[in-house]
């Protein structure tokens, strides 16, 4: 699903910030990005995004090398995948509801079409009765629900959690780790990324581990 | 990916009813996806209220000056004159009787009437004041021909022969005239044509910055809609809907305002029709009205700037994504 092959990643002239990141993301697999604060997870989630491009390597996605990659194709593909950023990046000025509905209200279906899966989802991750709220007003850990529903509305072939358990508390931490291992079970590859050691020992899974801009796989 | 009812969410803060409620008929608030922050919105909808008034003006005395000047040409144009010149040497009323005589025989000379002397007179009262006896001053007399038709292709010849049988009298068919009105009347329509151009463009402009700075101001939310799967297309249409709404809005104001203005003028005018001054202006730009055809024009002038707001938004954006790709 993807293959990172001796992908380097530099800013401008400074210094390779991520150097020969060899990994692969098998469907319906789970694993965690874990590593020090600032060695580069949300980076390298950035990458798997296509927000960023690398300096050098190769990266495939989908089967497809992603440096020769259309407009439509990289919009195809985006759908094809559902983030939990860190700053949960929800849009101030819409309700949850209308949040948690934007990956399917940008592909231009009706409303009408999706608003039962919508409250549905919401209702699955205890907002049922927040959709009407806006942001502002929302818990650390309401937001963090919002961001996941958001992430999971489109049905995503493959789930990027940056820091999902950053903001909450351990029980809720514990809870939303749960709703990760139900995700893959339904068929979704999930990458978690984390610093949370605790987090990590709940539930066994191949860590790629970044350290001084190098990756490596701890299974 | 269906649903499980299985999630355990029971550790959740609140314990939510599942099925059997009824859903609201519409959660979304028709929320635009990119936010325009309002005050700038409005900022915008003024300047382009503003912008679209004096357009619509522009457009709207452009039009008066083609209708006003259709009119005069069409009065000019269908009418001549032939002057008499006073001569010692010959019988300045038989040489108009002459005149008239072979006026008459003309095709297209519709009628041929000679100016009484009183009327020629006082056609010099405002220059030498009333009162005065002009029997001793030389003064030329005046025939006035109305044409048949504004194409008459017989009066050179009857120019030629009038010289010829009556040396004194000289056929003026204000052509003189007709070119400098209409040399006037097209300055003033090309005038107001390229102020509606400017006009336009600076609309153009001050939508295209409104634009960028609402882009740069939803830089996030921007790369948010690309993340969840937005085309730039999508997102160019959702500023696009946003900003020709706010056209909208300003070119209503501003072609309502316009149109108030123009009646209001015509209004004035009417009212003050006795008093000389409205004489001269109805003299130069006929009735102050500029009919349904002029109305029409404001609102095409209103509905043009709204579609530019929206192109030029739309073409921003474009711009705007692919350099942020």
């Amino acid at each position: 699903m993807v293959r990172f092959e001796n992908v380097g990643l530099r800013y401008g002239m400074g210094p390779e910030v991520l150097k020969d990141i060899n990994f692969s993301i098998a469907p319906r697999s789970f694993q965690y990005l874990t590593g020090p604060s600032g060695a580069g997870k949300t980076t390298l989630i950035r990458l798997v995004l296509m927000a960023l491009k690398p300096t050098r390597g190769l990266v495939n996605l989908f089967g497809q090398d992603v440096s020769r990659l259309d407009a439509a194709t990289l919009t195809d593909f985006r759908r094809r995948m559902g983030v939990v950023f860190q700053d949960f990046r929800l849009l101030d000025h819409l309700t949850v509801y209308e949040n948690v509905a934007l990956p399917l209200r940008v592909t231009g279906k009706e409303e009408a079409s999706y608003r039962a899966e919508v409250v549905e989802l919401l209702r699955w991750v205890g907002l049922g009765e927040r959709m009407h709220a806006v942001p502002a007003v929302l818990s650390g850990g309401e937001k963090q629900r919002a961001a996941i529903a958001r992430a999971l509305i489109s049905r995503p072939q493959l789930l990027l959690a940056d820091e999902p358990t950053g903001n909450v508390d351990p029980g809720l931490g514990r809870r939303l780790l749960r709703l990760f291992m139900e995700l893959q079970s339904l068929g979704t590859a999930v990458v978690i990324a984390t610093h949370d050691i605790a987090l990590m020992e709940l539930y066994d899974a191949p860590r790629l581990v970044l350290a001084d801009g190098h990756l490596h796989v701890d299974a | 990916m269906s649903m499980p009812d299985h999630l355990d969410m029971d550790e959740a803060e609140e314990e939510h009813p599942r099925g059997g409620q009824r859903l609201p008929p519409s959660l979304r608030r028709d929320q635009p996806l990119v936010p325009v922050d309002s005050v700038a919105g409005r900022a915008l909808v003024v300047v382009i209220a503003i912008l679209t008034f004096l357009a619509a003006l522009s457009a709207g005395a452009a039009l008066l000056a083609a209708r006003a000047s259709e009119q005069w040409r069409g009065a000019v144009a269908n009418e001549m004159t032939i002057q008499v010149r006073p001569d010692p040497r010959r019988n300045i009323e038989q040489d108009i009787a002459r005149a008239v005589e072979l006026a008459r025989g003309v095709p297209s000379v519709a009628e041929a009437r000679p100016m009484p002397r009183a009327e020629s007179d006082k056609l010099l009262e405002p220059w030498l004041g009333a009162g005065l006896d002009l029997v001793e001053l030389p003064i030329p007399r005046l025939i006035v021909l109305r044409l048949s038709s504004t194409v008459a292709n017989d009066l050179v010849a009857f120019s030629q022969t009038l010289r010829r049988e009556v040396p004194s009298a000289t056929l003026d068919d204000h052509r003189l005239w007709v070119r400098r009105l209409s040399t006037m009347a097209s300055t003033i329509i090309l005038a107001g044509v390229a102020v509606v151009l400017l006009v336009l463009v600076a609309a153009g402009l001050a939508v295209a910055f409104a634009t960028r700075g609402a882009m740069a101001g939803s830089r996030d939310s921007v790369e948010v809609l690309h993340f969840v799967g937005a085309t730039d297309e999508f997102i160019a249409r959702e500023f696009q809907t946003r900003f020709v709404a706010l056209g909208l809005r300003g070119g209503a104001a501003g072609g309502l305002a316009a149109i108030i203005a123009i009646a209001l003028l015509g209004f004035l005018s009417s009212a003050w029709s006795a008093t000389p001054e409205a004489d001269q202006l109805q003299a130069l730009f006929g009735a102050f009205e500029i009919g349904w055809s002029g109305y029409a024009v404001v609102i095409l002038v209103a509905a043009v700037v709204a579609a530019i707001a929206g192109l030029v938004s739309r073409l921003t954006v474009r711009h705007y994504l692919r350099a942020m790709g």
